[in-house]
């Protein structure tokens, strides 16, 4: 089997529940070297949480997920150990997040927000974590606030630095829940365009979006997800195409239609 | 006055003392109380049930009754302890309940969304501590711990009533040796004050620096 044939990202049969609530109830899904795959989906339906299953901020009781055909949160699939803290830690770092609400460090500048990572767990110097800061901080727009406390900084500014912080640890695959909906409207441009551009340079994502015009632009393929199982996926134009003959996602695209897809 | 003078060299042997237990107590109870805060925190139920317990056990023993506790409860249970370290030992159970309160207080003051941000870059939860939680997190644990720090300062006097010559101690002997009370008390709580007065202004001064959010 060829290498790229293989997917980055595969999750098979994952089942998640808070308590009483089943969020995910069996999610399979790939991405593939390179894909921008866009899930969308009425809130409550386990978005976010299938996201943070990824880089497990969240466990899950059933199902899989491995990255590169490693599986994340435990030590193989079929015992299910968790794995050590640093197991984890280093796990993690193959993969880059980008919050809803930033979740920029306060206490840093937007280039020693960057530079954490590179030099504690890439183990960079500081003066190269430093330059490679500097470069995607320019990169994202920002060479002009790279040594701003996040709270001098307006939103769209942080959520690129947010952007930044997680493109500059080189992940196989970036992550991205809902990095817009926080952001006053007339910045939300701002941050997708650097969006775009990554996926221009073909940097793997999985984005949770609201944003279904950017969504149906930017990706080569959509789920739609529904009540903690996947209901439609395909390319945009299939997916759109599929609205007929399912209720639930032909609901949910209404809304969007009269206002955004035009 | 000539018995103040005349003592002087003696009170400052006790003042000696009073600073070393005091200082003991301090780290100690640092270590212990941020270690068990931090376990109260984010720790298995288990172990945030056993933090819990100690504290609130701590808390609600008057420290004299401790102190106490801890010099008459050693020697049964075999442990060979004398007033002095039984001092340090009940002043600094004491001292670490409150810390274990003040560093909660100030750990979960720190949106969780700071400890999954540090988690996505890859950072282990020891970085996590302390590159992303205790930097913000000790904005809002030093002013209650500094004034805490005066309370052990104070609060080692207690030890005197084991015999431990501190500077409280030292006072009552000269005292008994001139009966010149007022004087000796009164400098007494000027040599107390004087430490805990600039105990305040650092207090104040490290608040200042550790003010990083502009806002």
């Amino acid at each position: 089997m060829d290498a790229n044939e293989r997917p980055l990202l595969k999750i098979e049969g994952l089942q998640k529940s808070f308590g009483q609530i089943d969020v995910l109830k069996g999610i399979s899904m790939t991405v593939r070297k390179g894909e921008v795959v866009s899930i969308i989906g009425p809130s409550g339906s386990g978005k976010t949480t299938l996201l943070r299953c990824v880089n497990f901020l969240e466990t899950y009781e059933h199902g899989s997920i491995q990255i590169a055909g490693q599986e994340v949160g435990f030590r193989d699939s079929s015992n299910r150990q968790r794995r050590g803290e640093t197991d984890l830690a280093r796990m993690r770092a193959e993969t880059g997040m980008v919050f809803q609400s930033f979740n920029l460090f306060p206490h840093l500048t937007a280039a020693q927000n960057v530079m954490l990572g590179l030099v504690k767990v890439r183990k960079k110097s500081k003066q190269e974590a430093r330059e490679i800061a500097e470069h995607w901080l320019t990169r994202v727009g920002l060479d002009h606030r790279i040594d701003n406390l996040p709270s001098e900084l307006s939103g769209g500014q942080q959520q690129r630095v947010g952007i930044a912080r997680a493109v500059a640890m080189e992940p196989k695959i970036l992550l991205l829940d809902e990095i817009t909906s926080a952001l006053d409207p007339e910045l939300v441009n701002e941050v997708l365009d650097v969006v775009r551009q990554l996926t221009e340079e073909g940097m793997t994502m999985l984005m949770v979006t609201h944003e279904i015009a950017f969504a149906r632009d930017a990706s080569n393929r959509i789920v739609f997800m529904d009540d903690g199982k996947v209901s439609a996926e395909g390319p945009p134009k299939e997916l759109m195409a599929q609205a007929g003959s399912n209720e639930r996602l032909d609901a949910f695209l209404s809304r969007f239609r009269t206002s955004h897809l035009h | 006055m000539a018995a103040v003078l005349y003592a002087l060299p003696f009170l400052l042997q006790g003042l000696l003392i009073t600073l070393w237990v005091s200082a003991l107590v301090v780290v100690f109870s640092l270590v212990i109380g941020v270690i068990l805060g931090v376990g109260l925190v984010y720790g298995p139920r288990p172990v945030q049930w056993l933090v819990r317990l100690f504290s609130d056990c701590i808390r609600g023993i008057p420290i004299l009754v401790l102190i106490f506790v801890v010099y008459y409860g050693s020697p049964p249970l075999g442990i060979a302890i004398d007033s002095f370290w039984a001092g340090v030992v009940a002043l600094t159970l004491f001292k670490a309940a409150q810390v274990i309160e003040y560093a909660r207080g100030a750990i979960s003051s720190i949106p969780k969304g700071q400890m999954e941000a540090g988690k996505a870059i890859g950072l282990t939860f020891l970085q996590r501590l302390q590159s992303v939680i205790f930097p913000q997190a000790i904005r809002r644990f030093l002013p209650p711990w500094i004034n805490g720090v005066t309370d052990a300062v104070k609060g080692s006097a207690l030890i005197s009533l084991l015999g431990v010559v501190d500077l409280m101690q030292s006072i009552n002997e000269v005292i008994g040796r001139t009966y010149e009370a007022m004087p000796l008390y009164l400098l007494g709580a000027v040599i107390y004050f004087v430490i805990n007065y600039s105990l305040s202004l650092t207090s104040r001064y490290v608040e200042r620096r550790y003010a990083y959010i502009r806002d």
